[in-house]
């Protein structure tokens, strides 16, 4: 079993908090996890991703391979199609709808849409929306994550358990917020 | 013992504190800052009283680590790459001394420059100073080569090189604890021959040290960093380090019954490497860097049946990935999309209410006036000022230059000459250009844009927060010329008029541009709201 996974956004929009619970609920299954992440420079507004790969045997790389990745989780979408080389012939992507505009020069929304639905396997989730709904827009990032859920080669309730054991020293109401953004997420596909 | 999910970097910083350390010393830069960090938000750290500080810059943190070796304990150094330049001195003459306590010298290479001005390769320094060098491949080796590594640096005598790479830096994995050991107690060297560089005895401590290279090379014989994985057929692999990490991928993922020889310390295990390569015909060097070895192994004359960077193999440039390195192993995929052409690039940019933006606004108001802007900038956020829509930056080459290189031009005549530089930089390497500004009358103005935190790195404390102004007026610049102001859109006209003064006198200024970097003032929010 191995599960190659791009975890995309802009930086400051928090993608370390998905790849961190997904590690958590691989590690808590007694899986392998290797997760490259950007620091530096890009943090400040640019694009960032993260490899994120889970399995049952020794990995090497801490790159995903060109065409290995089995799921491409965006929070932003155009972000979704910059990792494209990344994806495999039968891969997933899960984006956020909502775009992030902090450049003059962002395509047309419309065009980017198309190009993700062209690409195959794809699935739009209205997160800001659906945090909302859960009790905070910081909930964005969960809600994405249950969306994905089907796609992580772990199981729902083994995330569960990892959003339990992450969010845990903050207190047991941003614990409930999260595990409802999660369930929100997961039920809206 | 414990296993846990840690970052390359974190890895090291915990693997240290395990050793036995006494102390980390180190200068922020990606990607070792995260090393540091670690070692300062640690508890058993804390409760052992690890002294965690930062440093001023790379060369005062290398040579206080070199202090608490002698002192008999055992120190870590850390810094980025480029951060080795800066306390090159000490280094190689650290080669030299030698070390009481044991001392491991922990540079991260930056290779394709995700947040760097070159991809230096420090084996280069490792070799230039007869060291021995470790570069592992994996999180887990890393915490287990941090702990052998502190014990070759007591056993030998030496500092000990230890070079990451941004990817291992900034990557996770299950890493498995081993048991903590005591500090050393305090022990310093009674050597004084050892340790004092006058000719006479640095002669000595050279031939010493050339003397010691072959037992270097035989430990590298021995070490578990090195072995080699079997395989049949008259092609073969030699993998340095990371690179092993996408050999060995490749290998897997396309069931390559391929010889490898991993080679993670340093000097190169002559023998083990003469064995491996009398038996092909065919050998890719997989280097993560320079093509340090594969130079070295192809020799002047150009051993044919080399292959790497040098010859096209791999690409000469940037890092590897396991693509590029399955194309070198004939096994190249093109079963991918291409990025749709309508995707934008987004580069990192100056946050929203950034001081440093007002600075630049100022600056392009008042240059507006002037039929050339040249303005010299540094090493930091501001570096951003170089991008759209600001352009208002003409020059960015290493820590401290903007000083010295807008006192060069103005000595050349340029008027106005301009530097902008960042607080923490210029307490790391700008103070000294500013003495010989002064000391030459050189007509320049000195900006120091001060958010009071080393913000490029993540907000690490600055050496001279609240001390700036007392630091231009002990170097002499005129208290008259040392302005300052707050940069925000409100007081815009103000600053431009600040700066007008400033440009057209004739001698040194210095205007300390003063407000809080943003994103320090809402993790401050943050934590007070916890509270």
């Amino acid at each position: 079993m191995q599960t190659n996974i791009i975890i995309a956004g802009v930086g400051g929009q928090g993608i370390l908090t998905i790849a961190s619970i997904i590690d958590l609920a691989a590690m808590q299954q007694g899986l392998q996890v290797k997760q490259a992440e950007v620091h530096g420079m890009s943090q400040r507004g640019g694009a960032v991703e993260s490899h994120l790969r889970i399995s049952d045997s020794v990995i090497y790389s801490d790159l995903i391979p060109k065409g290995k990745a089995n799921l491409i989780l965006a929070i932003e979408p155009m972000e979704s199609l910059r990792y494209l080389p990344f994806l495999a012939p039968d891969g997933m992507i899960v984006t956020a709808t909502e775009p992030f505009k902090n450049i003059n020069n962002y395509p047309d929304e419309q065009a980017i849409k198309d190009e993700i639905t062209k690409t195959g396997k794809h699935i739009f989730v209205d997160a800001e929306n659906l945090a909302r709904e859960a009790g905070n827009l910081k909930a964005f990032n969960t809600v994405m994550l249950g969306a994905a859920a089907n796609y992580i080669g772990i199981s729902k309730e083994a995330l569960e358990k990892a959003i339990e054991s992450y969010f845990s020293a903050k207190g047991e109401a941003v614990v409930q917020l999260n595990i409802k953004a999660f369930r929100l997420g997961t039920a809206a596909i | 013992m414990d296993t846990q999910l840690l970052l390359g970097a974190e890895a090291i910083a915990l693997a240290a504190i395990d050793a036995g350390i006494s102390g980390v010393y180190a200068y922020p830069g990606t990607p070792s800052t995260e090393i540091t960090e670690y070692i300062q938000q640690s508890p058993i750290a804390r409760q052992k009283g690890v002294h965690s500080t930062w440093a001023t810059n790379e060369k005062t943190a290398y040579e206080a680590a070199l202090g608490m070796s002698y002192a008999g304990k055992r120190s870590l150094v850390c810094m980025k790459h480029v951060g080795l330049n800066v306390a090159a001195d000490a280094f190689l003459n650290s080669a030299i001394t030698g070390v009481n306590g044991g001392m491991v010298v922990v540079v991260a290479d930056d290779p394709s420059m995700h947040s760097s001005q070159n991809e230096q390769d420090t084996r280069v320094y490792g070799k230039f100073a007869f060291l021995p060098v470790i570069e592992p491949s994996n999180q887990q080796e890393t915490y287990d080569a941090i702990r052998y590594a502190f014990d070759l640096s007591e056993q030998q005598n030496l500092p000990v090189l230890f070079r990451v790479t941004t990817r291992l830096s900034h990557s996770r994995a299950v890493v498995k604890q081993q048991p903590p050991r005591e500090e050393n107690i305090l022990n310093p060297s009674k050597e004084k021959r050892k340790w004092i560089l006058l000719p006479a005895n640095a002669r000595n401590n050279y031939q010493q040290l050339l003397e010691k290279q072959t037992t270097l090379s035989s430990l590298s014989e021995q070490s578990f960093l090195n072995k080699t994985i079997a395989g049949n057929g008259t092609k073969a692999i030699i993998a340095f380090g990371i690179a092993y990490n996408y050999v060995m991928e490749v290998k897997q993922a396309e069931n390559l019954d391929i010889p490898v020889l991993k080679i993670s310390q340093y000097p190169l295990p002559d023998k083990l490497i003469k064995e491996f390569a009398d038996k092909y015909d065919d050998i890719l060097i997989a280097e993560e860097g320079y093509p340090v070895y594969e130079e070295y192994l192809k020799g002047y004359f150009g051993n044919k049946k080399f292959r790497g960077r040098l010859d096209g193999a791999l690409p000469r440039t940037g890092e590897l990935s396991p693509d590029v390195v399955a194309k070198a192993m004939g096994v190249e995929s093109d079963a991918f999309r291409n990025i749709p052409s309508i995707v934008a690039g987004r580069p990192p940019m100056l946050c929203q209410g950034c001081s440093h933006r007002d600075v630049f606004d100022a600056l392009n108001a008042i240059f507006s006036e002037y039929p050339e802007q040249h303005v010299f900038s540094d090493i930091g956020c501001y570096t951003l000022g170089a991008l759209p829509p600001f352009n208002a930056i003409n020059t960015c080459v290493d820590m401290g230059a903007s000083v010295t290189m807008a006192k060069g031009a103005a000595d050349a005549g340029l008027h106005p000459s301009v530097a902008v530089i960042g607080d923490s930089t210029f307490t790391h390497s700008g103070i000294t250009g500013l003495l010989d500004a002064v000391n030459d009358k050189s007509a320049i103005t000195l900006i120091i844009s001060d958010n009071s935190t080393t913000a490029m790195t993540g907000g690490q404390d600055s050496a001279g927060t609240g001390k700036l102004a007392d630091i231009c007026k002990g170097v002499g610049v005129k208290e008259s010329h040392i302005r300052s102001f707050v940069p925000l859109k409100k007081n815009h006209d103000e600053n431009v008029i600040i700066l007008k003064e400033e440009l057209e006198y004739k001698g040194v200024s210095v205007i300390i541009a003063q407000r809080e970097c943003v994103q320090t003032a809402s993790r401050k929010k943050r934590q007070e709201s916890k509270k």
